[in-house]
């Protein structure tokens, strides 16, 4: 039911893990559904130096996770921000039609980091 | 590869595939015709329904084959609640039924039909006293299974079928995970109805039975050329009816050796795991349950990422039922033991079998402690729980 490229990140997921000083921490899911991921962004003159993430869930949330974390590696925040969750998907050579609505949060994980980062951005403005 | 899935589906017992092999090409005859061909067709298929009775004590008049488990419950429930709804519309069952039960007393429900759905305990078994509580005069049919299919809990099945005889009520049970693991006495347990089916016991797919305490009669819910007593007619599935009676036969000279067998295995394996993985837990009870049923949970990880991790390392096993891993929900067995859902997405099924080698035991629990060491790397509930 999961196509190569999905067990492949979920059998070697990319960028497993935390940034203690994170520019920018995401967390979306919920356990009770069997999913929740969260995102961390280190961001150096606008653009994403450096990606982890942690994830609780099925093969396609660690495999989305994995995914989403190299597809914004290196981009600037405007361009990440761009990344949605079917691009998400597409990049995984798709996703069981059960699992996009459920089990593709990572895309939105990302944003929340992000959003988090501008907050504390401004914040210290 | 160490399948590990037999609640699922076994490999086909190589002494039953002999045994069907003729009944394809060489005695192909519809059991229903007068000639030779068909005689034989015939005598096959009643030798097999004496097999499939002796394995739960009853007569062979009293045995109905049919395609499964499935169409059995259907059978079973529809056709007792459809021939007495002018006695009751109130059908009383469990909240860790199969779907076979579970979906088919819902949609009776949206037909006129009230179901009282009896909880259990936090061991997964039915208090007999909730049911003597929810019996009322409506009510016509109770339907609890032998024993679950994820949790293996094995139910007190004697008692519920008393309790119905003293208020004669029909009593069904869907018996599919137990015939041929534990002994199944249609007597001893005082059961009207009784499911089986044939491929959780090293026969083929698609055959099952049906067994009809004599004098219960149900209304059919299939209608065509009287086969089976009127109740399930079309063409007798001829090979597969063989397969069934061998099956049976295998499973019932072989019972007590190989539930010996299996309960050695599965208790050392969840010895084991208990013992060398924090944070795991076994759900069901610890002795009243199948001889191959193990049902574990994680804390902090997630069924399906388990099982994957595990089919890595060639070990076939499941989250729940094999019909729950389309559905994203938490299983409904494990929510009505009273877990949270973030438990319940984090169980792992294992149900052992005969070929199982007590050697692979070793390699198993290496690789269930391996992917769940894994996993609990990358999950952010482990992490808090850790705090």
């Amino acid at each position: 039911m999961y196509s190569e490229k999905v067990m492949e990140h979920f059998s070697n997921p990319r960028n497993v893990g935390e940034i203690e000083d994170a520019d920018g921490v995401g967390t979306v899911g919920n356990p009770v559904c069997g999913d929740l991921m969260t995102i961390y962004i280190k961001v150096k003159d606008n653009i994403i130096e450096d990606i982890k993430f942690k994830t609780f869930g099925c093969g396609a949330a660690i495999a989305t996770s994995s995914m989403v974390t190299e597809m914004a590696m290196g981009k600037t925040i405007e361009e990440a921000l761009k990344i949605s969750r079917n691009d998400v998907a597409n990049e995984l050579e798709g996703l069981p039609p059960v699992k996009m609505h459920c089990s593709n949060l990572a895309a939105d994980a990302l944003k929340a980091a992000i959003d988090d980062y501008k907050k504390k951005l401004t914040a210290k403005e | 590869m160490i399948y590990m899935d037999h609640s699922a589906t076994s490999p086909v017992d190589i002494e039953v595939l002999n045994a069907m092999e003729p009944y394809f090409v060489d005695s192909y005859g519809n059991a229903s015709t007068l000639y030779s061909l068909g005689r034989e067709a015939r005598r096959a298929m009643e030798s097999s329904r004496e097999k499939v009775a002796s394995i739960i004590g009853a007569n062979t008049d009293e045995i109905i084959f049919t395609s499964g488990g499935t169409e059995s419950d259907n059978i079973a429930i529809k056709g007792i609640v459809y021939r007495f709804r002018r006695r009751g519309n109130n059908i009383i069952t469990s909240n860790i039924e199969h779907p076979a039960v579970d979906e088919t007393c819902k949609y009776l429900e949206k037909n006129g039909f009230e179901v009282t759905y009896l909880p259990v305990g936090k061991d997964g078994i039915v208090n007999t006293s909730d049911l003597e509580d929810a019996i009322s005069d409506k009510t016509i049919l109770i339907t609890i299974m032998h024993a679950n299919n994820e949790i293996g809990t094995i139910q007190p099945i004697r008692e519920i079928g008393e309790i119905a005889r003293e208020n004669k009520i029909y009593f069904h049970t869907d018996a599919v995970q137990s015939v041929g693991k534990i002994p199944v006495n249609v007597e001893e347990l005082n059961v009207d109805m009784l499911s089986l089916s044939a491929h959780k016991l090293y026969g083929p797919k698609g055959i099952g039975a049906l067994y009809i305490k004599k004098g219960v009669n149900v209304e059919p819910i299939i209608h065509g050329g009287g086969h089976e007593k009127g109740i399930r007619p079309g063409t007798e599935n001829v090979a597969g009816i063989v397969g069934l009676g061998k099956a049976c036969e295998i499973a019932e000279n072989n019972l007590e050796e190989e539930a010996q067998y299996l309960t050695t295995m599965r208790d050392e394996l969840i010895r084991r795991v208990l013992s060398e993985i924090d944070e795991s837990y076994l759900n069901g009870h610890p002795t009243k349950r199948l001889p191959n049923n193990i049902n574990f949970r994680f804390t902090g990880i997630e069924g399906e990422s388990l099982v994957l991790h595990l089919d890595s390392k060639n070990i076939a096993s499941s989250t729940g039922s094999a019909c729950s891993s389309k559905k994203l929900e938490a299983s409904h067995v494990l929510m009505a033991l009273g877990l949270e859902e973030v438990q319940a997405h984090g169980s792992l099924r294992l149900t052992l079998g005969k070929e199982n080698k007590v050697e692979d035991i070793n390699y198993v629990v290496e690789s269930i402690k391996d992917a769940v060491d894994t996993l609990r790397k990358m999950s952010p509930l482990w992490c808090q729980a850790e705090v």
